[in-house]
């Protein structure tokens, strides 16, 4: 698989298929998409780049180990639930704050980091299992 | 919702509009902690020393929740939380009572127990590839079935301490534990898939997956929909007792119990078929009661199949934890026994007996395990003179055992007593038949261990009337952490047997409180 094109190409294509993949995680409130597609996407990415480049490589990019950003997906998810303790509502009860950003109104939620959490859950479980194949094939 | 309007009228129907207090939040409590605390855990996970900090670290905090909910719930009845501050029956509701707060206490103490047995007997390999992680996951999915309100998230809940209790039984990776885990898998999956088939035809049938909700559309069926409710009662009641270990579909467990590591065993036999027999009880004694008194004669043949069977491989095995895994099917014997019957002293003998087994035989593979310590096999045939090494411990395993077989005066008197009485009182002879003759064989099973590991003189070939010097040399025994986790445990079932007044109310609140669920309908509906 390391032929030339495709080592040459991997690179810029794991960083588009990443950066596709959070602005798939962020439409998905209200349209197709979210946090499980997302991470989905973005695990293909890495695979790609490790089946191209070797698994080292990518495992010296994502900095911790895919299991780390799994555990801090699910921490995140659950976190997201208790804000609505401030407010005297039941867990998981949505707060939403808005605000101008130069002429757009930004909507920030903690939905949304819930949906990060369930990305970063997918995007750490699937890499891991990936990258753990691909190692056995290239050693 | 920012930027869309909404209709005051509708939300007022839909959302529930009253504050909720903190004191409200210790419902969702138990099931918050371990996932914190279950994913800091996997987040250090290379850190092996701070690993069984978190972990028991967070253990702890989850006893202080459940007591903290039990209190609660002792005060002010049965506490409902729905999720995303939706009305019932539209959001997922937790719903807590006297049963589910009674049990979620009791697995987070033997949780915590086994967290710190583990400290000792879990080496660095099982700590890295994620001990305390799991454990803590799989109580987050014990806890939360435990206090679930919403049939299709008990399912959720039961999933997240399947696939927990996998990686646990595989840790360690040898080939018994590949074989044990691929059964337990196997058959385990093919549960759940029942328990989630069974749900959806529930869920076309009413169009409701709330417990209380479904509670009333059930007694308020027409007559065209009995049949469809009756295959639905059947494939849950084979679901669940493939959980909870019943004859015939009993088999994974033996086969799998005696592989991993003692301490998971321990965790397993205490949770694991117990919260299959939780799922039965509200199942077939909140939802669908009439279904249970349509299958009660064939509960109660299964109730008294599983029981002897229990005992009788009890009796049969030469190997200390494949006896125990014996034993627990016995007790799942005579827990259905109490269900078959269904009055609310049965289902009190029930829920005291699941309490009383999640203790006992947790204690009694804790036990186990230190028995291995100090004679170096679980073979009976390769141990012996153990009396000599510690009478204290032997006084330990005598108690547990003294409270499996359900002798006086320890903790598993009472619930037999319960249920012999129920039984007898609703003319079921012959469970109370089999309950008495399988606690006999499985004192002469537990009469056995004993005298064999810590009576005779030593292993077998020692000659008659002779001792051999047996000096427990490992390094384990001296750690205070494996006896102050089994000391917590048989100090427990000393307890309940000597005094167990607040268990009987707590029981029969739990028990009253699933045959006429009207406090579980008001908490939920609210109003009269």
């Amino acid at each position: 698989m390391r032929t030339i094109i495709f080592r040459t190409v991997a690179p810029y294509l794991t960083a588009l298929m990443v950066l596709f993949s959070i602005f798939v995680l962020l439409r998905g409130h209200n349209e197709p998409g979210g946090g499980f597609i997302g991470g989905l996407i973005a695990a293909s990415a890495l695979a790609i780049y490790g089946i191209a480049c070797g698994v080292a490589p990518v495992r010296r990019a994502i900095v911790f180990h895919p299991m780390s950003i799994s555990a801090f997906g699910l921490f995140l998810s659950a976190l997201a639930g208790l804000p609505s303790l401030l407010l005297h509502q039941s867990y998981m009860t949505s707060q939403w704050i808005s605000f101008p950003f130069f002429d757009v109104e930004v909507d920030l939620s903690t939905p949304m980091v819930f949906d990060i959490g369930v990305y970063l859950v997918v995007v750490g479980a699937i890499a891991s299992i990936a990258l753990a194949l691909e190692e056995r094939e290239s050693d | 919702m920012a930027g869309v309007s909404l209709n005051p009228e509708l939300v007022a129907q839909s959302m529930n509009t009253t504050p909720v207090t903190l004191g409200d939040w210790v419902v969702i409590a138990p099931s918050i902690l371990t996932i914190l605390g279950g994913t800091l855990c996997l987040m250090t996970r290379k850190n092996m020393s701070l690993q069984p900090k978190i972990g028991i670290g967070f253990l702890a905090l989850l006893v202080l929740a459940n007591v903290a909910l039990l209190a609660r719930v002792i005060d002010r009845g049965v506490l409902t939380m729905v999720m995303g501050n939706w009305l019932p029956p539209f959001g997922i509701a937790f719903t807590v009572d006297a049963l589910g707060a009674g049990l979620s206490l009791v697995a987070s103490i033997v949780a915590f127990c086994t967290g710190l047995y583990a400290s000792v007997s879990v080496d660095g390999t099982g700590r890295r590839y994620g001990f305390y992680p799991f454990l803590l996951l799989m109580m987050t999915g014990v806890s939360g079935a435990f206090l679930t309100g919403d049939i299709f998230n008990l399912y959720v809940w039961f999933e997240v301490l399947l696939i927990s209790s996998y990686g646990l039984l595989v840790l360690g990776n040898d080939r018994a534990q590949l074989d044990g885990t691929v059964k337990y898998g196997i058959l385990n999956l093919l549960g759940t898939n029942l328990f989630l088939v069974a749900t959806a035809l529930l869920y076309g049938l009413f169009g409701t997956l709330n417990m209380a909700d479904l509670s009333q559309k059930v007694s308020a069926i027409s007559a065209d929909q009995a049949g469809m409710l009756s295959t639905i009662a059947a494939l849950y009641f084979l679901a669940f007792a493939m959980k909870a270990a019943a004859f015939p579909v009993n088999f994974w467990l033996p086969a799998s119990y005696h592989t991993p590591n003692i301490v998971v065993s321990a965790l397993f036999a205490g949770l694991l078929t117990k919260v299959g027999v939780y799922a039965l009880i509200r199942v077939f004694v909140l939802i669908m009661p009439a279904a249970r008194s349509d299958l009660g004669d064939l509960i109660a043949l299964v109730a008294i199949a599983t029981m002897l069977t229990g005992a009788m491989g009890a009796l049969s095995q030469g190997e200390v934890r494949r006896s125990l895994g014996y034993m627990i099917i016995s007790g799942i014997g005579s827990m259905l026994g109490g269900i078959a019957v269904g009055s609310t002293l049965a289902i009190s003998g029930a829920i005291f007996y699941a309490a009383h087994s999640i203790i006992v035989m947790t204690a009694l593979y804790m036990a186990a395990g230190i028995l291995r310590l100090m004679g170096g096999s679980y073979r009976l045939r390769d141990l012996g003179g153990l009396y000599a090494a510690s009478p204290a411990f032997a006084a330990i395993f005598l108690i547990l055992g003294f409270a499996v077989s359900g002798l006086p005066p320890f903790s598993g008197f009472w619930p037999k007593i319960m249920l012999l009485d129920a039984m007898l009182s609703s003319g079921r002879v012959w469970v109370a038949t089999a309950l008495l003759v399988s606690s006999f064989l499985t004192t002469i099973a537990i009469g056995r261990i004993w005298i064999y590991s810590f009576w005779r003189g030593g292993p077998e070939g020692t000659a008659d009337g002779t001792a051999i010097a047996l000096m427990p040399t490992d390094k384990a025994l001296s750690s205070p952490a494996l006896w102050v986790s089994l000391g917590i445990l048989t100090a427990l079932v000393i307890y309940i047997g000597l005094q167990p007044e607040w268990m009987l109310q707590l029981v029969s609140r739990g028990a009253s409180g699933v045959v006429e669920p009207m406090g579980y309908l008001r908490s939920v509906f609210g109003g009269a």
